[in-house]
This record gives structure tokens, sequence and C-alpha cells, in this order.
């Protein structure tokens, strides 16, 4: 990696929390943290993947950071510039860098809104310029890199299976040439075969285009194959940050470790996983200390009391005490 | 004699002017305490073959030929009375989401008793104790204390054991277990498989698993049954299925998994799409798919030819090369 350049998208110490103030006819919601204090940076070119369970925050900070709803706290930089503070107006340049893809292409598509429709939209939103054979041109273009024959334009998306719909909301994301893409769960709503396909579009894109992927998913086998690099989060907090490669050869994180043996392989039945003791704690009750503590089977005192910082390894930066002790 | 014998199962659903066949001619059997996986993407039909073993099909669907020989009745002839005394007693079933099969407004007690005093004529304590037991089965803890609780209160990973415990209730010889995984997350995936193959082998259930996860069917199952549109393709031990595949759809499902592909590289996917049910392509239903298709593949339905018990209806399987794993062996 070369350190000259600076990281295309940059959190720094973002919090979310929901709730917390009066609700609608109810007194008081109880407050949610969704993300403590979160600090990453995504380089170009990265294929940067948030992986965890469900509920540990990686869809809301990726939401968060593409400016979907904006952080309690921290800030958010794109190219440099600090993008969580802007009005919708000053927004409209960094929207058209930034897209997303979602996890359910049957949910993501207006279904009263043909192919083709849905395509020209942000053209026409960003692109005011362009004339009506520009944009047709445009739209067959995209249609056709990801594999979409051009001519499905006048359809409606309950026309099309899962995987085609998945392909054409990845061409609506092309549509604006972005240069950062967010894909929420991309493929986990589609079968095996169709998951492959989707992947090699999503890869053949990022090499065409040049484009920086922040991919959330919660398949680990889909992260060995196509992460650059890798956060592990875990209810609201990165615990370990690294190259795939490494996170793969070298977990240190006592949570990567189980998730890296939780993960089903096509081995000797029932092989070995690492069992956690106790229940996901909820982001509405946080555990004091290190959040990891009550599921751990390395926690002791010091795990319970204090929030353990990002130390750096060598190949990986984890946020543990018994990793800093050496007794791991 | 098999526990559970399906015989040349067709099952259709007759839609307006047109009538879709959804299983052509399937046939399997369950020994007693076997665990059998059938694996294949959405719409090959495998939901189908198994609801359709306890007469789930939602209408318009029926079973238009075909036997389902079960502790010596037919179970395709079955009347619903009779139907009620074999389903979720004899046989049980756990479906994918367990906030979707779970009432929310009743406690998990009042389910778990409520199931046990359908089928059998006890008093309230007794199936009390009994629900009580099978909770401490599944590992719940404190199972005294959820039983006064509903359904949201707990989290997915123990929805789903109490959706195991209470197919486990009537201790059932067979559980059909449709996809009972896929919405849970990984670690908590790891977990409830390993209690279901356990509680499998513990107390002799057989156990019917349905699922398009080809790693969880090679830890879980002893053996498996390939469907592509709506016939069986493929079937054998899991070990030899899965390390030697015979059929050209059962080799492209496993070389798609990222895990068998050089990280970063191309993944290996199947080209075209899986044919709609009125539109099954003549001779293999593969074949517009198929890399060593011909000519002959066009012509007539390939039969389920093979040795030791390891199947596949292709005509070639000794022209295609032989199976290699691109899988590095996991050292731990």
């Amino acid at each position: 990696m070369n350190t000259a350049l600076k990281p295309l998208v940059e959190i720094r110490n973002v919090e979310k929390r929901f709730g917390g103030d009066g609700g609608f006819l109810s007194s008081r919601q109880p407050e949610v943290k969704a993300l403590n204090d979160v600090s990453l940076s995504v380089d170009k070119g990265d294929a940067f993947c948030l992986v965890g369970e469900s509920g540990c925050g990686k869809s809301t900070l990726a939401r968060t950071v593409i400016g979907l709803h904006p952080p309690s706290n921290g800030e958010i930089l794109y190219d440099g510039e600090r993008i969580d503070t802007l009005s919708q107006q000053e927004k409209r340049p960094f929207t058209r860098k930034m897209q997303m893809i979602f996890q359910n292409p049957y949910a993501s598509l207006n279904p009263r809104m043909t192919v083709m429709q849905t395509l020209e939209e942000p053209l026409r939103i960003h692109r005011p310029e362009l004339s009506r054979q520009q944009v047709r041109e445009k739209v067959e273009e995209v249609m056709l890199s990801v594999g979409n024959d051009p001519a499905w334009g006048e359809r409606y998306p309950h026309e099309f299976s899962g995987g085609q719909r998945q392909r054409i909301s990845i061409a609506r994301a092309l549509m604006l040439d972005p240069e950062f893409v967010v894909a929420d769960e991309p493929i986990s709503a589609l079968d095996v075969s169709i998951q492959a396909q989707v992947l090699n579009v999503m890869m053949d894109a990022q090499e065409q285009r040049h484009l920086t992927y922040l991919f959330i998913t919660h398949d680990l086998s889909v992260v060995e194959h196509f992460g650059s690099r890798v956060a592990v989060m875990y209810l609201g907090t990165v615990c370990e940050l690294a190259d795939t490669r490494s996170l793969f050869a070298t977990p240190r994180h006592p949570y990567t470790q189980a998730l890296l043996s939780a993960i089903p392989k096509m081995s000797e039945e029932g092989a070995g996983h690492i069992k956690m003791t106790g229940e996901v704690p909820t982001a509405m009750n946080l555990p004091s200390g290190c959040v990891f503590h009550p599921r751990c089977p390395h926690a002791n005192d010091r795990c319970r009391k204090e929030v353990p910082d990002f130390l750096d390894n060598g190949e990986t930066q984890t946020a543990c005490f018994a990793v800093e002790e050496g007794r791991l | 004699m098999a526990l559970l014998t399906v015989r040349n199962l067709e099952v259709e659903f007759p839609l307006g002017r047109k009538t879709l066949q959804a299983l052509y001619g399937v046939d399997f059997s369950l020994e007693k305490g076997e665990r059998l996986g059938i694996v294949g993407e959405s719409g090959t039909g495998k939901s189908v073959a198994a609801f359709s073993i306890l007469n789930l099909l939602s209408k318009p669907g029926r079973i238009s030929r075909g036997e389902i020989l079960f502790e010596g009745s037919d179970l395709a002839t079955l009347n619903d009375d009779a139907m009620r005394d074999i389903r979720g007693n004899r046989i049980s079933m756990i479906f994918q989401d367990p906030m979707m099969t779970l009432n929310p407004v009743l406690t998990i007690g009042t389910q778990m008793i409520e199931c046990l005093k359908a089928h059998r004529n006890i008093s309230r304590e007794a199936a009390r104790e009994i629900a009580i037991s099978k909770l401490k089965e599944v590992m719940i803890p404190s199972p005294e204390n959820r039983m006064d609780s509903y359904p949201h209160e707990l989290s997915g990973g123990m929805r789903q054991r109490v959706v195991i415990a209470i197919a486990l209730l009537t201790d059932p010889s067979i559980i059909i277990a449709d996809e009972p995984t896929t919405a849970l997350d990984v670690t908590i995936q790891a977990e409830i498989m390993v209690l279901m193959l356990e509680l499998c082998k513990n107390n002799s259930v057989g156990l019917i698993l349905i699922t398009h996860d080809l790693a969880v069917v090679s830890q879980v199952t002893e053996r498996v049954m390939v469907m592509y549109a709506g016939r069986v393709v493929e079937e054998g031990p899991t070990r030899d299925v899965i390390q030697n595949p015979q059929h050209p759809y059962t080799r492209g499902l496993i070389k798609a998994l990222p895990q068998e592909n050089r990280p970063g590289s191309r993944l290996n996917q199947i080209r075209g799409s899986m044919p709609a049910l009125d539109a099954i392509p003549a001779g293999c239903a593969f074949n517009p798919r198929c890399d060593y298709a011909d000519g002959e593949c066009l012509k007539a339905i390939p039969p389920l030819l093979g040795k030791k018990g390891h199947k596949a209806t292709c005509l070639h399987t000794d022209r295609i090369p032989p199976f290699e794993s691109a899988r590095q062996e996991v050292s731990t």
C-alpha cells in the first residue's frame, strides 16, 4: 500500500445513535448505540469488506458513509473533504461519485418503472445536459457491461429473475460512472450459481471502471474471494482490521477466530468450530469494557472494565487486551 | 423396507387453462435414522418434493401420480384426519424463518403444550414436563422460565432452537427441515447445525434437509439428492457426490462456490438460467446450459444410472473429464 496516497473515504470516530428522545405519542424511546467510535479508511481501488453478525452495525455504517443518515458524532471525509455536514445541494457532486447497491433486488427497484426509466433517472437528475440519444447510448453501454440485454429496457422489474434484477440495480449504480460503490449484502438474497454470476459482474466492473467498493456481507467465503481489506465488526465497534490474506491466515481477535471457524466447510461432518458462550447482547444495553467480553473465552477483569484500543501488530490491527498482553 | 419410500412422485399445479408440472417421477427413500439432503436452486422442486410428503402443497398444487409409503400407509392418498395424525406427530417439520413459524401472541409454553395435547391424551402438567425436557435437550438456558416467554423476547438462534424442540416433542421418526439456518448468522448457523446433527443421531430420527448450501449438506447428511427442473439429477453418498460429482449441474454448483475458486479470480458460473416450469427444454433439461451436451442430450430424458448407489442422469459421464477440486486443503 502506498501511504503517500490519501484515502478515498475516511471515517473518523463515527458514532450513530437511534432513539433516545421522546418518540411520537410516547415518553422516551430506549437509545440504541448502533455505532461506537468507528474509524476506518478506504483506499482507492480497495474492495473493502465489512463483516459481522446481524445487528453489529455494518449496514448502519454503510448507510452513514453514503449519507442516508447523518452520524451522531464524528466525521466522514471523501477525497479529503468533509461530507457529513454538507447540505443536500452541496452534497450533489458527491452523490454522483458515490452509489449504492442494496440487498434485495425485489425491493430496491421501483415496480412501476420500466428498466429504461429506472436507469435514465440518475442521468436526468445529475446530467441534464445530455441529449435523449446520449442517454439511450449510455443506458445501452451500461446494460451490456453488466451482461444484460439492452432490449429489456421496456420491461418491468417483475419480469426478471433475482439475478437479472440484481444486475439491473448494479447497472443503475454504474449509470453515473461513480468512483465509490457501497454494496449492502448484494448477493445474499440469490442462489449459489447466481451469486457467482453477480460477483463476477461486480469484479469486472471494478476492473473496467477502477471502482472502489465498500462491500457488506456476512459470508466470509465471499470476503476471502472478493475483498482486499476487511473490517470485522461486533456490536457497533470494529474489533479487527486487516488485509484479507492476513486476516484469513492469522486472525488475532477471538471473535474473528470464532467467525472463521464457523464457516461451513465442504469436508468431514461436524468439523469443529469455536463455540462462543452466551448470547449476542443488544445495542440498547452495551456491556462495559470490551463489548465482546461476555462471549469471549479469554476475557479477564481488565476486559470487563476498559475499552481496548487498536493495536497494530504488523499484519492486522486488533482491539483486544488478550492479544495486547500476549495471553493469546 | 425403508422407513419412507417415495415412488414416481409427480406434482402439478393446474392454473386456469394450463397446468404446470413441478415434479417428474421423483424416487427416493429414507432409512430409519438416516440423514438425507435435497439440494438445488430455487425453483428446482426441492421444497415441493418435501412438502408433498406431508400434504403441505399450497393450493391448487396436487400430487398427480406416485406413492409415498410410510409406516404401512400411502401418504399420497390419506384423508385430512389421518394426515393430521402423521403430520407434526410421526413426521415433523422445521421451516426457514422461526419468527414466521412461532405464534407471536402465545408463549413458548402454550405453543408446546398445545402441540402435545393435540397428538396425545395427556394432562397439561405432563405436557409441561415433556416440553421443559425438550427445551433442555436443545440447550435453552433456564427452560422453566423460557416457557413463559413470547417469541419476540428470544433471539433468532433461540427461536430456531424452540422450533426444533417443538419438532421433537412427539418423538417423530422423521424431521423435514426446509432451509433451517438460512435466516441465521454464520456463528448461530454452525451451532444449530451441530445441534440438529447430534439430536438426530442420539434419537435416531431421520432427517430430510432441504438447502441450497452444499457446505451445510456436506457436514450434516449421509446421502444427498440434487434436483434440477423437477427431476433428481444426481444422488448418492454425500461425500462421493461432493468430491466426485457426476452430473454437470452438480459440478457447476460446486465450482461456483467462492471457496472452490482462487481468491480474486473470476468465479465459475453456470451459463444461462433456470428454465421456467412451462418451458422445460426437451431431452435432458440441463442441455442448454451444459458444456458437454450434444444431439443425444436433446432426444431423450437420460435415466438415473450409476454404481454403488451414486447415480446421475447424464449420458456422458464417461466422456466428462474427472472432477478436480480447486479447494486447498484446510490445515488446522
